[in-house]
């Protein structure tokens, strides 16, 4: 009895160490590991959700039971060193056919770009341990994609990776390059939509700098940048008469105005001669340019245009309130939305006359509201002027009939 | 003056009595008598379904110039009659509170009719006629719920027309009957468009006549307790002229709720609503919440909340069974109640009555309360 127990316990000892398995390396490393060690994380990695085991990166026979023995079998790679991190990804990530085989969408120019981004250049050339090589973003054993939340390179949570080292003082200190970035992006138009409204395709870093390739954008290709979203704005910008002062004077050109990091939610006090406008900041009065009497005109058509609209709201409310049929003239307010954000738009333009006709045509369209919601609170009124004639009307019919039943009855 | 005129109509009542005999038939309205007591309140909710009725074929057909069925039409045109329209606004406010109001005085005709067990003989025809009215009446509000073709139209109707399509057997053809093809499309307006404006009215004319002819043959019915009364105490009130001064009173005053009704909500107040909204989309997320129309909730709450099997049939099969067999013993109560024409108590078909108003009162309010 006793020698079928021991028998029974051996056969299961050697079940749960991996009988038969492939992959011997995760019983060891389970065992010396402490949880949440790279073991226990890899089963979250995407290589070994597709299949790839720990041999495939770090060579060697995994079917083996000993250590040692597996370190000295054939193609054994072991750990790499921080400067041989980029290489040892890019044997699989730089092969074409490797990668065709088991994600052909996925880019195999990630070692090429990233040799041309600062991390990449301090690594290879001043060997710079400190700069970011491929596990400093994408962890070593928990790699996810752009779309598994968890992951590190996920939209949400790709600010606070770079923030890792990029907020880090001590860390960043001898870059001589400034450490609050995350901080200012936090609170920026980009971080709120990020971060507040869960917008994923708010921009995050890696939009504007790039990811493999991460650099920062210079004065001239600022626009280009920004432009890849705000087309428009960087189109009109290119075709005014600030593209050429702002090259000259080395002024970066979207951020000379809108910041970089910290870029805050626009106003209309952006623009004109006030305490808060900006343009006061390079003009003068007496510059010899039409720079401040054309942002005056350009601020006084904004106002119009938002009072407009603030008065064309109200007098609908009143209407909606009311209870009246006013599809047509939600929809029509909505135009006078869209003016005001084209208007918005066409300042980047600095001309005035393209901003005026625009804000015209919303104001047009504004009063056209006031002018319908007047009508539709008009007959709002006629109603219950109507109906209080004919409740009164019914009422008499109704009580000459009850007196000419009494009259009946009294019979 | 007044002489000439009062000549002028006898004269003209001359006239059509020499061709049509009308005497007979004042005659005949002079004899009649309406039994007076302290339920006669009830005989006045058929009329005034009678004048809602009225008042949607009138509203109806001002509607119909204007509307046109069809998916690319349907919505442009209400929505043009409510705000282009010379009043269009106000005649399809009518036309929903007059439809509204006309489901809910029938079933309080019919449950007056029930409690006072004014079926027994010789009325049972009478209750099946007037069965019949009220089913035609539901249909109406069912096949006028879609017509507008907005988006909560068209997800009721799907969750409607697909709870048929949950009857035994007929289930699926009757569904694709009723959709004009597997789901809810344009094809499906053109079916409750016919349906509402052709068939529907065709048929209530007609059940209306008869129902209305044997309640002139039959009368009133007179109170259960007042089978032992003799004659000299029992009290009584000519029908013409003065319960058709009196209804016509109720009519008037009915004119004026309704009126009042119409211009202050035209859209619809809490439950009773039928805002345009937005046009439907069958390739849209539905609305958060989909209710029928009042009058179907009570049902549409209980389907809900039966689990998925009983036993071994489907837990929406089951109900539409128990719901087909309760409204056939509803139906055919005047068969089933036998005491009633002996003028006896029946305490089990009260009980059952009860029973039913409950059941439908607590389940249309649950259907409110749960989201």
């Amino acid at each position: 009895m006793i020698k079928f127990i021991l028998i029974f316990f051996g056969l299961m000892l050697f079940a749960l160490n991996g009988f038969g398995s492939d992959n011997n390396c995760l019983s060891c490393h389970f065992d010396f590991e402490d949880e949440g060690g790279s073991a226990s994380k890899f089963a979250k990695d995407i290589h070994s959700q597709k299949g790839l085991g720990c041999a495939d990166c770090h060579g060697g026979d995994p079917t083996l039971d000993d250590m040692d023995d597996v370190r000295n079998s054939k193609g054994f790679r072991g750990v790499p060193n921080h400067l041989e991190v980029p290489d040892f990804c890019a044997r699989c990530h730089s092969d074409a056919a490797y990668m065709h085989d088991h994600n052909p969408s996925m880019p195999i120019d990630q070692l090429a770009k990233y040799k041309t981004s600062i991390h990449g250049q301090r690594l290879f050339s001043a060997k710079d341990k400190k700069v970011a090589n491929c596990v400093s973003c994408h962890s070593v054993h928990e790699i996810g994609n752009g779309q598994m939340p968890y992951s590190s390179t996920h939209p949400s949570n790709l600010p606070a990776t770079c923030a890792k080292c990029h907020s880090d003082k001590d860390y960043m200190a001898e870059y001589k390059i400034p450490t609050d970035q995350f901080e200012k992006y936090s609170s920026s138009v980009h971080g709120l939509a990020l971060f507040k409204r869960g917008d994923l395709g708010a921009p995050a870093c890696n939009d504007c700098h790039g990811n493999h390739g991460a650099a920062p954008p210079g004065v001239s290709s600022l626009a280009a940048v920004c432009g890849v979203c705000h087309a428009l704005e960087a189109e009109l910008f290119e075709k005014s008469p600030h593209a050429d002062a702002f090259l000259e004077n080395d002024f970066p050109m979207c951020e000379t105005c809108h910041s970089n990091h910290a870029i805050f939610k626009p106003s209309d006090n952006m623009i004109g001669t006030t305490e808060s406008a900006l343009c006061t900041e390079c003009h003068a009065a007496d510059d010899g340019t039409i720079g401040l009497p054309t942002a005056d005109s350009i601020l006084t058509s904004l106002n119009n245009l938002v009072a407009a609209h603030l008065n064309a709201k109200q007098s609908l409310d009143e209407a909606i309130l009311k209870g009246m049929m006013t599809t047509n003239e939600e929809f029509l307010l909505k135009e006078v939305v869209q003016s005001l954000i084209q208007a918005r738009t066409l300042i980047h333009s600095f001309d005035m006359d393209s901003v005026a006709p625009k804000a015209m045509e919303g104001i047009a369209k504004a009063d056209t509201v006031v002018l319908n919601s007047a009508g539709l609170i008009d007959e709002y009124y006629f109603r219950r002027k109507g109906l209080a004639v004919a409740t009164l009307i019914i009422t008499f019919l109704a009580f000459m009939l009850y007196r000419k039943i009494r009259k009946i009855e009294q019979k | 003056m007044d002489g000439t005129q009062n000549g002028l109509i006898k004269k003209g009542y001359q006239w059509l009595d020499d061709r049509l005999h009308i005497n007979s038939l004042v005659e005949y309205m002079g004899g009649k008598v309406v039994p007076q007591h302290s339920h006669s309140i009830f005989y006045y909710l058929g009329g005034i379904t009678l004048f809602l009725f009225i008042v949607q074929v009138i509203t109806g057909i001002l509607l119909l110039m204007y509307y046109r069925p069809g998916a690319d039409s349907a919505y442009e045109s209400v929505k043009f009659i409510v705000s282009e329209v010379s009043f269009g606004w106000l005649i399809r406010s009518i036309h929903s509170w007059s439809a509204n109001l006309m489901v809910l005085s029938a079933f309080l005709h019919m449950f007056t009719v029930f409690f006072t067990r004014a079926y027994r003989k010789p009325r049972e025809m009478t209750w099946y006629t007037g069965m019949g009215l009220l089913a035609l009446s539901m249909t109406f509000g069912f096949s006028g719920y879609l017509l507008p073709w907005n988006e909560l139209a068209f997800f009721a109707t799907r969750v409607g027309t697909g709870m048929a399509g949950a009857m035994p057997v007929v289930g699926d053809y009757l569904m694709v009957i009723m959709r004009g093809g597997e789901e809810v499309t344009g094809a499906t307006i053109g079916r409750f468009f016919g349906l509402h404006v052709a068939i529907l009215p065709l048929m209530t004319t007609g059940l209306l006549a008869l129902h209305m002819i044997f309640i002139q043959r039959q009368g009133m019915s007179e109170p259960m307790h007042w089978a032992g009364k003799k004659q000299e105490d029992k009290k009584y009130m000519k029908f013409f002229p003065n319960f058709i001064y009196r209804d016509a009173l109720v009519w008037l005053i009915a004119l004026n709720i309704l009126a009042l009704l119409a211009v202050i909500f035209p859209d619809g107040i809490g439950v009773v609503h039928w805002p345009l909204g937005e046009k439907a989309d069958p390739f849209g997320a539905p609305p958060a919440v989909i209710r029928p129309e009042w009058y179907f909730m009570f049902a549409f709450q209980a389907l809900k909340m039966l689990p998925a099997h009983i036993w071994f049939i489907e837990g929406e099969l089951f109900g539409i069974i128990v719901f087909g067999i309760g409204g056939l013993i509803w139906i055919l109560i005047p068969l089933l109640d036998r005491r009633a024409n002996e003028n006896k108590r029946s305490p089990m078909i009260m009980a059952f009555g009860t029973f039913v108003v409950l059941f439908m009162v607590v389940m249309t309010i649950v259907g409110y309360l749960v989201e």
